[in-house]
């Protein structure tokens, strides 16, 4: 009898491109799906508090553009986006210290678009894009699409290390190789928390000028300090934009609904960026753009954004007074200045990622620090470190998720002990690819 | 539409108060695959005429089937509360049909190690098991358990979850040095973890059905991996696993891998369906593994392969189980 053909179930198995090999099915993005249940905590997405937002005006405001603005609002736009908007994200900027011009700005479908089209028109398969250590994992997973090779560069509480940045381009260096550019997130970090020191900033600046290495800046939690004042942008000291390209967002500062986001750059990666990006979409929604725009010049988003900051600052604070009182002796974590994110560090021996299902068990959800490193390799402490967002629950919420995720380190390090296991070599995912960039871990 | 499935559809109907109420999703580790399955077979159901709604096993289920008595509820629920019988429970306490095994049988088939002693008794080949919960291994000490275990049950051997599916929490052990994080991995996911004897051959899985004229084994639906290891991954990525169903068995041995997957649901006092996952060795011996009281029904799922491979649409199977729960005296 002739052998039955077998099945992969998936007729285009053979076709797909070499980028898309690595796009597979993951036990811990399955985890996530019980982290939208009422009954987790979940600390591990990055969703804006949107109760915050005054709903009954923007419902009005939309009405209206509709009414008003239909025609255009419902249309197709321009490749760049909408000039009155671009006007307006020139004055939003001028908060973290940018002089720029409409010109210089392209609309994007959220800064994660622009992440992406500036990654395309970049970087090659095979090129070195530097990022923090640990990095957004959006990024990694952009960079890993089209193919870059991403070397992580130390930080710590002052964000990334200067020192660490030059030995990574002389390790380039030694062996015939440049990077392509830097991705930072200097204000208020994505995972880790941390906001680079003015000072900092200049160095890095100057460093990546001298190596004649671009910087792409993101700056999604800029206006989010908790003290009121947006730390300078590192774009605002490089006047022309010949050394970086900085993205924005109103995702953080206004709704993530609206995919709204941005990209500053000179005129001649300008031009590549909107052919970029029509190739891709045509024009950015017209539609949300109008919104946008309609909000920043009849209501107070200044005010809205002082909103915001209080709210996560309340909850900043039930978070860290949390840990403080009730994470086991060996834990430690950052303190945020502003944004949405906690870098914890547990006692070693942990293994964030291996942990989950034991605190998804709990009800308590993060995100493994794991996720946040383009791997191959992950030290050790990023192996026991995890991310905690604070911008969505309540802080008695917070405060309970806080007391489960002790609760579950707790029989953790017992299980551990008992095993005398010092962290798993082989079982942990060590790449973003585990997670992915998604709602959970924007 | 055949005249007859309509006709069937408006008997149904009638007697279920028109409705199937698939549960899906839960807060057990496989919520999201559940809520795949419970789509797929919502859709399937839809495609016969039944009207059928997906639903969150959640705080308002009570009171939802309450208000609701006439519906039947398909559960495809998987992992704890789903799999374990304690949702069926209820659904008896509620007096509501559903489809599916009993909460009795349902405990038996979800702890691993107590399906293994009962098919065994029953005269199936399983692999040597001990369950340990992770205090034994504190008390008497982790180092001189898990030689004992290398030295009993041998190298490659396999350490998973005493109970719960898709893989979750499951390794192959090739290392000594490798077993303590696998034990650590499993104990992740569930308090008793199992540690089996790694038998060789080929992976299949036979799921049974029985609408009414007793258990039925759909063909085998043989497994080959990429990396020979069916993880996670391997099983709910489109392309990482290749299927032959029905498997690549001699007539003989695909009787007897049959007939031990319905030996399996009888032994084990099993109601509707079920998948009992087997490896076949090289002298054609069936070693049961474990059997599952709703199997995945996703588009990468095993028993969907079966019931195409049987020659049988997915909705009509789903429509006679519901058919025959729907009229089946109050559990």
């Amino acid at each position: 009898m002739p052998t039955p053909p077998g099945s992969r179930l998936d007729p285009h198995h053979d076709r797909y491109a070499e980028r898309a090999r690595t796009m597979t099915a993951s036990e811990i993005r399955a985890l996530f799906a019980v982290a939208s249940r009422p009954e987790v905590v979940s600390l591990a997405g990055g969703m804006p508090y949107l109760r915050a937002l005054p709903l009954d005006d923007i419902a009005h405001l939309v009405q209206r553009v509709v009414a008003e603005e239909g025609t255009q609002a419902l249309q197709y736009g321009s490749g760049q986006g909408d000039l009155a908007l671009r006007e307006q994200i020139c004055t939003v900027m001028s908060r973290v210290g940018i002089a720029a011009h409409p010109d210089e700005v392209v609309v994007t479908s959220g800064s994660q678009q622009a992440l992406d089209l500036v990654t395309r028109i970049f970087v090659d398969p095979g090129d070195v894009v530097l990022a923090e250590a640990p990095s957004y994992v959006g990024a990694l997973g952009t960079f890993r699409s089209y193919q870059a090779e991403v070397r992580h560069v130390a930080m710590d509480q002052d964000g990334l290390v200067p020192a660490a940045l030059r030995e990574a381009l002389a390790a380039l260096a030694a062996q015939g190789r440049t990077a392509k550019m830097l991705y930072t997130v200097p204000s208020f970090h994505n995972p880790a928390g941390v906001t680079a020191t003015p000072e900092r900033r200049a160095e890095v600046l100057e460093i990546c000028r001298e190596a004649d290495l671009l910087i792409l800046e993101d700056d999604p939690y800029g206006l989010l300090g908790f003290d009121g004042h947006p730390p300078r942008a590192i774009r605002a000291d490089d006047p022309d934009g010949s050394t970086v390209v900085y993205l924005g967002s109103f995702s953080k500062t206004f709704a993530p609904g609206l995919r709204v986001g941005w990209a500053l750059a000179p005129h001649a990666v300008r031009d590549k960026l909107v052919l970029a990006s029509e190739a891709t979409q045509l024009c950015p929604s017209a539609f949300t753009q109008h919104i946008v725009s309609a909000y920043l010049r009849t209501q107070p988003w200044e005010e809205q954004v002082k909103v915001y900051r209080e709210v996560y600052r309340e909850r900043r604070d039930a978070l860290l007074d949390a840990l403080g009182d009730l994470m086991p002796a060996g834990s430690s974590w950052t303190s945020p200045t502003g944004g949405f994110y906690v870098w914890l560090t547990l006692p070693e021996g942990i293994d964030a990622a291996q942990m989950l299902p034991l605190a998804i068990g709990e009800r308590v959800a993060y995100v493994p620090g794991s996720a946040f490193y383009a791997g191959p390799t992950l030290p050790d402490e990023a192996r026991r470190s995890l991310r905690l967002s604070y911008c969505y629950p309540e802080p008695d919420r917070i405060r309970e998720g806080v007391r489960r995720l002790a609760t579950v380190v707790e029989r953790e390090l017992d299980l551990r002990a008992t095993f005398g296991e010092r962290g798993p070599a082989a079982a942990a995912p060590t790449a973003a690819e585990a997670t992915g960039p998604g709602p959970d871990t924007a | 539409m055949s005249d007859t499935s309509v006709s069937r559809h408006i008997d149904t109907a009638a007697t279920t108060g028109g409705r199937v109420i698939v549960l899906a999703g839960g807060l057990s580790h496989e919520r999201d695959v559940s809520l795949r399955s419970g789509g797929r077979v919502v859709d399937a159901l839809l495609d016969t005429g039944l009207e059928a709604t997906l639903r969150d096993a959640d705080a308002g289920l009570v009171g939802a089937l309450a208000a609701d008595p006439g519906a039947t509820v398909f559960p495809v629920l998987h992992g704890a509360s789903g799999e374990d019988g304690a949702i069926r429970a209820v659904l008896e306490l509620l007096g509501v049909h559903y489809v599916g095994s009993r909460p009795g049988a349902c405990r038996l088939a979800f702890d691993k190690a107590i399906a293994k002693s009962v098919v065994a008794r029953a005269g199936l080949r399983t692999p040597e098991a001990l369950p340990l919960a992770s205090a034994t291994f504190r008390d008497l000490g982790a180092p001189a358990l898990l030689d004992a275990l290398v030295d009993r049950l041998g190298l490659p051997l396999v350490v998973k979850p005493n109970s719960g599916g898709s893989a979750l929490g499951t390794s192959v052990v090739r290392d000594r040095d490798e077993l303590p994080a696998a034990m650590v991995g499993a104990y992740a996911y569930a308090d008793v973890v199992l540690v089996e004897q790694f038998v060789t051959g080929t992976e299949v899985a036979v799921s049974v059905v029985d609408t009414g004229q007793g258990p039925i084994a759909l063909p085998a639906v043989e497994i080959e991996a990429d990396g020979g290891i069916y993880d996670y991954a391997a099983r709910y990525t489109a392309g990482r696993t290749e299927f032959f169903a029905p498997a690549r068995l001699e007539p003989e041995i695909a009787e007897v891998v049959a007939e031990s997957a319905v030996i399996a649901h009888r032994a084990l006092g099993l109601r509707d369906l079920s998948r009992t996952d087997m490896i076949v060795d090289a002298a054609g011996v069936p070693w049961f593994l474990e059997v599952n009281v709703s199997p995945g029904m996703t588009e990468t799922s095993l028993t969907p392969q079966a019931v195409r491979a049987g020659g049988l649409d997915l909705g009509q199977v789903c429509w006679d189980l519901v058919h025959a729960a729907a009229g089946r005296p109050g559990d």
